[in-house]
């Protein structure tokens, strides 16, 4: 790998998903299409946490799936480590796909109930051929205990374990290759808040201890600010906003990051007023335009 | 104060279970004052929707049965009536909306035939009055050209135009209180500002009061006036919104609060957040004593492990199930302290 100087773990360049909207019963015809995500570009240096956030329908999992190349881009440039993943597949594409992992949202629909604690967090070594069975089976009971879960537990299976502890689970299948980058698509929205607490620790102290660079996915803003050096905000598939994320939350450019973080609810009754007060100024400034 | 509209009295909900007997709701009392909102806060599993469903009488029976207490609404106890005459009290007079409004609202049917049903159920109304109705009710909840879709069903509709339909279907007998379970869990941030503001709006035209049952102390803090904190099947503390806010006693809400992402707290980044260790207990073997202990850092080998706290007033409104709560514990410092 070539890397002159400086370049960003991740770069993302007018990136474009269009899907299409198809009619007919026996011969789909494409109708029309809808533009998920457009013209996005983003940076994430290495060992970062960009915060991706924005409401339902805005495409900001969209954005994070073409990332990762589950979904193939329409048009755009992302660049991993300095190599151009539109332009790989098959055995290449697979080579660069164990650098970068996914973190699901739903710890009970993204583990497999037939497959032991053990094989789900094992699974992606036999994939990619790493190791002998002795290794791996030593590398998972690592890897359990490196997420907090007792490694004890392998046998068993996901159903026997609270949403927490899965959460666990897919975090540390998603270590399993040593990637360089995670995308988190709303990893503690299941969660209950003192759960979630627990898990947004363990990404923190993860990042820390393995230089992990994250692509968070979230709506909720009060977590993605907790773990966020800077934030991007979509709306309708746009780029509204990108910025530190200081800035962001304390003086955001847009109108409409600004109805978002005035729209979030905040434990404090008292403040809670001055924020009705504001919040209704700037929904019908938005009305307006 | 005056007489409350409805009186729960040591309730006690429990599901029979294969695995045992689940104490789902363990001796649960309050009142709903009139023309205020009672927020019921707490994780999942604290029993919170439980409480919800067994003022209405709709806890799936079998497994669940109320085993113990009243729920006196007037001067009726709710518990002792038949499923008849708690049909006559559902949505004329306790009318109560969920958290997914694609589930409660029949896919099958009209949202004007879903109106229409209502009204025709407990107002002597002929079709097309009940229609006019309809549409009068569709655009007090601020539902755009309201005549125009009385016969779309509800597919047609986004999640908060849907919840505004289950308002205006749940105040369409202007019931005297409203029961609303997680209403905006399932919405965008927006969308649910402004759901709570319709809410708090209808409550205050139609002089309901209202039962909030939401995860979310920011919820919370933005509509209740008054608050019950559950775990395990307890109230564990239950104040004036202010007075919780502004002074949390027990542990449990004390660990919550501080286990919550600040949106305004710029440090945040670089702190971890303070997490509850371990998880709420089993319900169907609850323990005899406090069921924070376990997770609670301020329990010791005292009166906490020994039997269960009682609810106590610690200042006046202000009630906490706790051994240690925030003030005694300051009181006992500064004694240290001199």
């Amino acid at each position: 790998m070539t890397s002159h100087g400086y370049e960003p773990l991740l770069q993302v360049r007018n990136l474009v998903k269009r899907f299409p909207v198809k009619r007919g019963l026996f011969f789909d015809r494409t109708v029309d299409w809808v533009e998920a995500v457009q013209d996005v570009s983003f940076d994430i240096e290495r060992g970062e946490t960009l915060g991706l956030v924005g409401e339902s329908g805005s495409g900001k999992t969209t954005t994070g799936y073409c990332v990762l190349q589950i979904l193939r881009p329409t048009s755009g440039s992302i660049r991993f480590d300095g190599q151009e993943l539109t332009e790989l597949d098959g055995e290449s594409l697979r080579r660069l796909r164990r650098r970068m992992q996914l973190v699901f949202q739903d710890p009970y629909s993204s583990l497999d109930p037939r497959m032991t604690v053990g094989d789900i967090v094992g699974e992606p070594l036999v994939v990619h051929r790493v190791g002998s069975r002795q290794e791996r089976r030593r590398r998972v009971r690592e890897l359990l205990d490196v997420v907090g879960f007792d490694p004890s537990y392998t046998n068993r299976y996901p159903h026997e374990f609270s949403g927490g502890q899965r959460q666990r689970i897919g975090i540390a299948r998603a270590l399993a290759l040593s990637p360089d980058l995670i995308v988190c698509d709303e990893p503690v929205s299941a969660l209950d808040v003192s759960i979630q607490a627990q898990i947004i620790n363990l990404l923190k102290d993860l990042q820390q201890e393995f230089g992990l660079t994250y692509l968070f996915i979230a709506h909720d803003l009060a977590v993605v600010r907790s773990i966020s050096d800077r934030i991007a905000v979509m709306h309708h598939g746009r780029l509204v906003e990108i910025g530190e994320a200081e800035q962001v939350y304390s003086s955001p450019r847009e109108k409409y990051t600004q109805a978002l973080l005035t729209a979030v609810p905040i434990p404090d009754p008292r403040k809670m007023r001055e924020r009705r007060e504001e919040r209704r100024r700037l929904q019908s400034a938005l009305a307006e335009r | 104060m005056s007489e409350p509209l409805l009186s729960v009295r040591d309730l006690k909900t429990q599901f029979f279970t294969r695995e045992g007997v689940v104490h789902a709701v363990d001796g649960v009392s309050f009142d709903v004052q009139k023309g205020r909102t009672l927020g019921i806060v707490g994780e999942s599993g604290c029993g919170k929707s439980v409480t919800a469903l067994s003022i209405m009488g709709l806890i799936p029976k079998p497994p669940a049965r109320i085993v113990e207490g009243e729920v006196i609404f007037g001067d009726r106890d709710l518990t002792k009536l038949s499923e008849r005459q708690l049909e006559d009290v559902r949505g004329k007079e306790i009318a109560m909306i969920f958290q997914d409004s694609m589930t409660s609202l029949n896919p099958t049917l009209t949202i004007g035939t879903q109106l229409t049903e209502t009204l025709r159920r407990h107002f002597d109304l002929s079709k097309k009055a009940a229609r006019v109705r309809a549409i009068e009710l569709l655009e007090e909840v601020g539902l755009p050209k309201a005549a125009n879709r009385l016969e779309d069903y509800p597919h047609r509709f986004s999640g908060g135009m849907r919840q505004r339909v289950m308002i205006a279907i749940a105040i369409s007998c202007d019931p005297a209180l409203l029961i609303a379970d997680e209403p905006t869990t399932a919405l965008d941030v927006t969308v649910q500002a402004q759901v709570l503001d319709l809410l708090e709006e209808m409550r205050e035209t139609h002089d309901m009061s209202m039962i909030l049952i939401t995860h979310d102390m920011g919820v919370v803090a933005e509509a209740a006036h008054d608050v019950l904190v559950m775990y395990a099947g307890q109230i564990v503390e239950q104040a004036p919104v202010l007075s919780l806010f502004d002074r949390p006693e027990h542990p449990y809400t004390e660990a919550l609060m501080g286990a919550l992402p600040q949106l305004e707290d710029p440090g945040v980044r670089h702190r971890r957040l303070t997490a509850i260790p371990g998880r709420p207990p089993d319900l169907v073997h609850p323990p005899e004593t406090c069921r924070f202990a376990p997770r609670c850092k301020y329990a010791g080998a005292d009166a906490c492990t020994a039997r269960m706290p009682e609810l106590r007033e610690i200042r006046p409104g202000h009630f906490v199930r706790s051994e240690h709560p925030a003030s005694e514990r300051a009181a006992t410092r500064e004694k240290v302290a001199t």
